[in-house]
């Protein structure tokens, strides 16, 4: 009896798969040692070489008329980008999760795509086909229109590289949630609208978020693609990733951390709102979980 | 309203779930599609609502036709097996929605639609809990706020797919009970899918048993169960057991056991086999009667009001199972090992490859 007792207690006590009290200190420690030498100190290091000089030279720097330019670049593609692929991956992820059609895992690759393929590559691809040299490149100078080394490269490299984010988000969300609720929505009368708008949506508006989010971090620092798209021309065509490498090419550490820290504190931001999106995304499908 | 279904055939991929399928489903009726998974019985329900488009065939509603309307012109409500509760809307809100997304001009006021859904929440016994979300809900109590959102919009047709099938035993019982006390009441056109003989048999005004995409039978509950027309059918509905034999001119030779089945008068040594319930066959001290076997008790097992004996035939190697009132089992005093005879009362017997 007494033995039976105490195999309880150690088996609720401890469970079967948990080490020992210092095995647990130790791999915790290694892991926030890791964390704190590979991702801490090297954040916190740019704000300290960004206000090295004080603030007053901090401020000076980013209200650099380069630096502004950059800024409003950065913003405008974002601007272009998370929209377009918001829309692109809401209908996306609708279509895989919600109907099952031939092609269906052809087209999940080729969501993938920007993901497997370098940067630069993805850069390269469109000054092969808008460039000069390039495909459409002699047609587009004969009617004047500027896509490479101009805003409108910049605009098509990021979107690509973003593609993934909002539908890579929402597919596995939405299958997860099925499609009982909307068929639901459907045999009480509601219209397609009506269903997206007061069903779908609400199931899936944290996950819209967190992809969002995703791809808006991704856009306002995407550096391979946009750097042979762009042609760094200053003023003009750099983002702000660009410009830092510029100021930090010409050995002007201040500037370029100053301009970098905007980039981190976008980081932090976004990781805040990740954080928040992921939690309220997980419960919205815990809720589901338990409503089976 | 009235539904029929006029040769309804649905493949998905390679297999077929409905092979011309024709189906009347007169109006005001409770009607039970009853089958293993697999049978065909929730692609057609879907096909009614319009939630599927079947390859060939016609639906009618009221006799006109229905194939081509849309799921939202149908007028059906749909109750699913795991509810389908829209989980960010309260209870209120989800049995609202379908009078909220009615188009402006017939869209009741907001009065009037707090009333109705009031009177819901009534009906489903729920009034103090309409501020509650879905996942704050027991399984049962999900499944009645379901039924009361379908029956907001006043649907011609209620259609339930396996409604009570993710309950519990006893909550499905109640929640059983309750719908065909409802039905008495409102007399709505309703079809309900199930795989739950017992289910059907207690609830449908009728029984449609379907396998492999057919329909293999439909009647009453009690013409199903008696008169079964397949020996699908007679092994789908309750515990059976297997006595193979031959038929020969109008006479089955079934394990020792002689008995005339004129419906084979035609019959020329052909092998056959008897399909007996377990509760058709009585169990005997005395070989009084030609019509019994002689077998061992095998086994003794109660299962709630009844008495489950396991009988050895003395080929050695088959067994057969009976089920006996207590009364019964109490006046026997069976024991194991004991050599007793069993008399099936009521056999029915099918000729391989002969249907009916």
């Amino acid at each position: 009896m007494m033995q039976v007792g105490k195999m309880t207690q150690r088996w609720e006590g401890k469970g079967a798969v948990t080490e020992p009290t210092w095995v647990r200190y130790l791999l915790v420690t290694a892991a926030l040692a890791f964390l704190a030498l590979f991702l801490l100190m090297p954040l916190a290091a740019v704000f300290v070489q960004a206000l090295d000089k004080g603030w007053e030279a901090y401020l000076e720097a980013l209200k650099e008329p380069d630096t502004i330019s950059a800024i409003r670049l950065t913003l405008i593609t974002a601007a272009v980008c998370v929209p377009l692929n918001l829309f692109f991956g809401i209908v996306a992820s609708w279509a895989i999760a919600k109907f099952s059609f031939r092609g269906k895992s052809f087209l999940i690759t080729l969501i993938d795509l920007p993901f497997s393929v370098s940067p630069v590559v993805s850069g390269l691809i469109y000054v092969l086909i808008f460039g000069l040299q390039g495909w459409l490149g002699p047609w587009l100078q004969t009617h004047d229109i500027k896509i490479i080394f101009a805003i409108p490269g910049i605009i098509l490299a990021t979107v690509f590289v973003t593609f993934p984010f909002v539908a890579r988000e929402l597919i596995p969300l939405m299958e997860s949630q099925g499609r009982e609720e909307e068929e639901a929505a459907l045999t009480l009368g509601a219209s397609g609208l009506q269903t997206f708008f007061r069903v779908t949506f609400p199931n899936i508006k944290w996950g819209i978020l967190y992809g969002v989010i995703l791809c808006n971090a991704r856009a306002m620092g995407e550096f391979g693609a946009v750097s042979v798209v762009s042609g760094h021309v200053r003023g003009s065509t750099n983002t702000i990733p660009l410009q830092v490498e510029i100021l930090y090419n010409e050995y002007n550490y201040a500037a370029a951390f100053a301009v970098a820290s905007l980039l981190a504190l976008l980081a932090l931001v976004t990781l805040a709102i990740k954080t928040v999106s992921e939690w309220k995304m997980q419960q919205s499908i815990s809720v589901a979980g338990k409503e089976r | 309203m009235s539904i029929d279904i006029e040769g309804i055939s649905k493949t998905f991929g390679g297999f077929v779930a409905l092979d011309n399928v024709s189906l009347k489903v007169p109006s005001g009726e409770l009607v039970a599609l009853l089958g293993p998974s697999g049978s065909g019985k929730t692609s057609l329900l879907r096909i009614i609502a319009g939630l599927e488009t079947p390859d060939s065939g016609r639906i009618l509603f009221d006799g006109k036709e229905a194939t081509k309307r849309q799921v939202q012109e149908r007028q059906v409500g749909f109750v699913f097996q795991h509810y389908a509760l829209f989980r960010h809307m309260t209870v209120f809100d989800n049995i609202a929605f379908g009078l909220t997304v009615k188009p402006k001009k017939i869209r009741p006021g907001k009065q009037e639609i707090r009333d109705k859904v009031n009177k819901l929440l009534k009906l489903i016994q729920l009034e103090n809990l309409a501020d509650r979300y879905p996942a704050q809900l027991s399984g049962g109590q999900r499944q009645r706020v379901a039924l009361a959102r379908a029956l907001a919009v006043e649907p011609q047709v209620l259609l339930l797919d396996e409604p009570f099938g993710a309950l519990d035993a006893k909550v499905r019982l109640e929640l059983r009970r309750w719908l065909r006390r409802l039905h008495d009441e409102i007399h709505v056109t309703s079809v309900f899918v199930t795989h739950d003989q017992e289910e059907a048999l207690e609830v449908a005004d009728r029984i449609v048993v379907m396998n492999h995409g057919r329909i293999e039978q439909q009647g009453t509950p009690s013409e199903v169960y008696d008169h079964p027309a397949t020996p699908f059918v007679y092994d789908f509905l309750g515990s059976v057991n297997l006595f193979h034999g031959r038929v020969h001119e109008g006479t089955a030779q079934m394990g020792g056991i002689n008995l005339s089945s004129p419906e084979y008068a035609l019959a020329n040594d052909a092998p056959a086999v008897g399909y007996v319930r377990s509760h058709d066959i009585a169990i005997e001290r005395q070989a009084g009667d030609p019509g019994a076997i002689k077998a061992e008790v095998r086994y003794l097992l109660s299962v709630g009001p009844l008495v489950r004996v396991d009988l050895l035939l003395p080929d050695g190697n088959r067994t057969i199972e009976v089920d006996l009132t207590r009364e019964e089992a109490e006046r026997l005093q069976l024991s194991i090992g004991e050599q007793v005879f069993a008399r099936p009362r009521k056999m029915r017997v099918f000729v391989d490859d002969y249907q009916i």
